[in-house]
């Protein structure tokens, strides 16, 4: 058995694969297949400042090898999240992503600062989510905004703050060095790609937001180029994600300079996912002779 | 929620009418904890998201269920060709089932189209105090009428074009029963048009109803949110809440249609 242990900006996670935020909820429903503190960590459903009903159904449509949602960040809010989910969440023995969204950059501010008084391990900020009208991708597709609202959370928490990028955008590498030169101490990405897809018979687009978010194994080399594109322009940690299914694409992903992996779509296919990618990527170094999974994060060579 | 997750083979496959197909899955500890109305989320060779499908039958002795399902379009095309003895990738049962209560004199069971299979399930409990109606496009598409029968269960069929029983649509039959005797509980599942029709027949009459509800599904246990429906909250205002979790059967006054 190989060491899988990393650690990502101080916090150590005792294996590199954390469920990406929005497919896990907060972890309860999964308990019925497996442990969660099988997992490296969890990143929690993006939660907002106040409640969210979310957009109208459907909101889940098929693409060739993966999905679109347009769930639009439906959640409970920020209160009731503190309240009654973190406590259950940090008595799994895994490191808890509190991941969190707002529609203005003080909205931001006030859930970091809310965080501030727990346990909480990080926090993901996401600028990245497609299916809101307001704040959501419009802080992420931008430079200028993406470093305001990093330095604003940055301020308001002493806690870790990864950022979560978009890959809708002409270079995410821009983007990154943005948020890292305001103090964003890791990047996560890619969030989806945006979508649609149209019904023929009714010439209307399944999603009734009428485009969403793309996930799911079709992602995975655009997602592995951004993620090597991204190491190689930043000097903080990156967390891979973006259409992960098997060990040997985690092992991938980290090869490309991830160091933690987050694995989203793949679990509504298999319900284990997470922990099937971890047995993989274990046999995997296994097979190799590889002693640690740190020994492989950014090991790949370029022609 | 109690569900189990893995790989069962398919005992027996029928072909029930045109793209109708009935599969019967061995899978014991799936079958102990399934009650009528509940689902099974089908992992499909090629195709990415699991398709839902409600739990016809359940039998806890030989330890099996019977998924019956329509082709709708490609995912379910590649299922109607898997063969007996196949192994099926399911996670089971999910949902809340039906309430049902041994004290309930009448029920009425109401159908339309692939939301038939789901009341044979009941049938098997409420036997012949159960009058089973059935909503069909034509006499092609019926199904299941003699699983009803078996149960003891009195049949009322109804097709659209009038090419086999009723000439109309469900709800005719519906509404002389509530108008004539007491039931005490109505149970439907089927086209949305259709279970808000029903549910206003049922509220007409007072009569208690239960309806089963069909949204697009991504992980099925209710951690992704995306099957979501507008149900009244207790204080009035109307919440999102899920079809895999909440539901699929809620109490037909608290959709918002």
């Amino acid at each position: 058995m190989a060491n899988l242990n990393v650690n990502v900006c101080g916090i150590d996670f005792k294996n590199p694969v954390i469920p990406a935020s929005g497919v896990f909820g907060y972890g309860r429903e999964y308990e019925e297949l497996f442990p969660l503190s099988a997992l490296g960590g969890i990143a929690t459903k993006g939660t907002t400042i106040t409640k969210r009903p979310g957009n109208p159904a459907p909101r889940v449509a098929e693409a060739p090898s993966g999905m679109l949602n347009s769930v639009g960040l439906q959640n409970p809010g920020i209160d009731h999240f503190i309240a009654h989910e973190l406590p259950y969440l940090l008595t799994k023995d895994t490191v808890i992503l509190a991941n969190i969204a707002g529609s203005t950059i003080e909205e931001c501010v006030e859930i970091a600062k809310k965080l501030e008084n727990t346990d909480v391990h990080m926090i993901e900020l996401n600028i990245s989510c497609p299916n809101v009208k307001q704040g959501g991708a419009a802080f992420g597709t931008n430079c200028d905004s993406a470093a305001a609202i990093t330095k604003a959370v940055k301020q308001a928490t002493t806690k870790p703050l990864v950022v979560k990028l978009s890959p809708n955008v002409t270079s995410i590498t821009e983007i990154a060095k943005a948020v890292e030169s305001e103090g964003a101490d890791a990047v996560s990405l890619i969030n989806t790609l945006l979508g649609m897809r149209i019904d023929i018979d009714s010439k209307r687009p399944i999603l009734k937001n009428n485009v969403g978010g793309m996930s799911g194994p079709c992602v995975f080399p655009l997602a592995v180029r951004m993620v090597w594109q991204t190491a190689n322009a930043v000097s903080i940690p990156v967390i891979g994600m973006g259409g992960i299914a098997s060990g040997k694409d985690a092992i991938e992903m980290m090869m490309a300079g991830a160091s933690a992996v987050q694995v989203g779509a793949a679990i509504f296919n298999d319900p284990l996912a997470p922990v099937h990618i971890i047995e993989e990527m274990n046999e995997w170094l296994d097979s190799k002779n590889i002693k640690d999974i740190n020994e492989i994060v950014g090991s790949v060579k370029p022609w | 929620m109690k569900y189990k997750q893995g790989l069962y083979p398919i005992i027996k496959k029928e072909n029930l009418a045109k793209d109708i197909f009935s599969f019967e899955i061995l899978c014991p500890e799936i079958a102990q904890i399934s009650k009528a109305g509940q689902f099974a989320q089908v992992k499909v060779a090629g195709k990415f998201l699991r398709r839902p499908i409600s739990i016809c039958e359940i039998n806890k002795e030989k330890g099996t269920i019977r998924l019956v399902f329509a082709i709708k379009h490609e995912g379910t095309e590649i299922l109607s060709n898997y063969t007996e003895n196949t192994m099926i990738d399911i996670i089971a049962p999910l949902g809340n089932g039906f309430k049902t209560d041994e004290n309930y004199k009448k029920v009425v069971l109401v159908g339309g189209g692939i939301g038939v299979p789901p009341m044979v399930g009941l049938s098997k409990i409420y036997g012949d105090k159960a009058i089973a109606i059935s909503g069909f496009r034509n006499s092609k598409a019926v199904i299941l009428q003699e699983d009803f029968e078996k149960n003891n269960s009195k049949t009322i069929l109804c097709t659209d074009d009038g090419s086999e029983g009723i000439h109309g649509f469900v709800t005719q039959p519906l509404e002389d029963i509530l108008k004539s005797e007491k039931i005490d509980m109505v149970y439907s599942c089927g086209p949305t048009p259709m279970l808000k029709n029903i549910a206003a027949v049922a509220k007409k009459y007072n009569t208690p109803c239960q309806v089963s509800l069909e949204e697009r599904m991504g992980c099925g246990i209710g951690a992704c949110l995306v099957c979501a429906c507008k149900i009244k909250g207790e204080n009035g205002e109307t919440e999102s809440r899920h079809v895999c979790k909440d539901g699929p059967v809620f109490n037909a006054e608290e959709v918002e249609w």
